[in-house]
């Protein structure tokens, strides 16, 4: 690896010097597809975040895909209920890796203000592991764009051996999330145990 | 003769369209060809029969893709073709009428007939009534 202030003097001289690494995540980091998908209100920031106001597509995110073939980034954009969290977690699952997920709104991270209904799932990252949380009720276009410039920097970081390599260039790491399924009074399973701890609750 | 046989190849009209062909298909299938290998070294396939299902807006998929239709629609093709070839050949028919012999006026009719054969095999068979 090349030093940093190294390669910002050589910057200077005229001279680039990269790795595999940097050229790599930057095409990732400045390609990433979000799908087409919305549950609720957040959806309408996230539509307009992406329109000529606000401009998703300066950061390469504008192609919004259909189908979850096609698609890299999924942005849980609202309240997902009980009866839906079975379809997140299969569309993300049937997502190619690399793939990522922003939950967008106090909805999707904790169930927001429907938390005491009896259908809404109590934040998304029970089932699927969430890359970014944004906060808001629903967040301004600017929070989104914060969020997405967030996981741009964590695209950066990630080293293509090792620790900490994404999850898609690790043989080890798990592809299949498990699809809950209604069962007599919540969901079945009611968390997918490898990506959220079941927190013990002292009384 | 091996001497000579480059610059006739060159010669060939043929042979600057040969290259720029070569070179769109090398320009087209390297990146597709660097990005199989590339997921094919680094990144471990993980199918599963979630992922490979038939995608189908995130409910399960119902039945197989390999959907198959109904062969009796082929009468609903025949009588299109009835009256689309009709259009077609009555259209020039129509402007070229003054100027005509009896014997086209003929052929025209014979023409004419033998569709309206198809169409009167295909009423008498039921196919116009929707059922």
């Amino acid at each position: 690896m090349v030093d940093e202030a190294l390669k910002i003097e050589m910057g200077k001289q005229g001279i680039v010097v990269t790795s595999l690494q940097e050229l790599y995540n930057w095409g990732r980091r400045g390609s990433v597809w979000p799908m087409n998908f919305g549950l609720a209100c957040c959806a309408i920031e996230m539509i307009a975040t992406t329109m000529a106001r606000y401009d998703m597509a300066r950061f390469g995110a504008e192609v919004f895909r259909p189908s979850p073939r096609q698609a890299d980034l999924l942005i849980v954009s609202g309240t997902v209920t009980k009866k839906m969290a079975p379809q997140v977690v299969r569309l993300y699952n049937q997502m190619p890796e690399p793939r990522y997920v922003i939950a967008m709104g106090a909805c999707a991270i904790s169930g927001g203000p429907f938390k005491q209904g009896y259908n809404v799932l109590k934040g998304i990252d029970r089932y699927i592991p969430v890359d970014v949380h944004i906060p808001g009720c629903p967040p301004r276009p600017e929070a989104l764009l914060e969020a997405f410039i967030t996981l741009q920097k964590k695209i950066d970081a990630q080293p293509l051996t090792g620790e900490g390599r994404p999850r898609f260039l690790d043989a080890a790491a798990q592809g299949e999330f498990p699809v809950p399924v209604p069962g007599e009074h919540d969901l079945e399973p009611a968390s997918n145990k490898g990506v959220w701890p079941v927190p013990v609750v002292i009384r | 003769m091996q001497k000579d046989f480059i610059p006739m190849m060159a010669a060939n009209p043929y042979f600057s369209l040969t290259l720029l062909f070569l070179a769109a298909l090398g320009f087209g299938l390297t990146p597709l060809g660097l990005a199989w290998l590339w997921g094919k070294v680094f990144s471990p396939p993980k199918p599963n029969p979630v992922k490979n299902a038939i995608y189908e807006c995130g409910l399960v998929s119902k039945g197989d893709a390999w959907v198959q239709f109904r062969s009796s629609y082929y009468l609903y093709a025949i009588i299109f073709l009835i009256f689309d070839v009709e259009s077609i050949f009555l259209l020039p028919f129509a402007v070229a009428f003054t100027g005509l012999g009896a014997a086209a006026c003929v052929a025209m009719l014979v023409f004419v007939l033998m569709l309206i054969e198809g169409l009167a095999w295909a009423w008498a068979k039921g196919v116009l009534t929707w059922a």
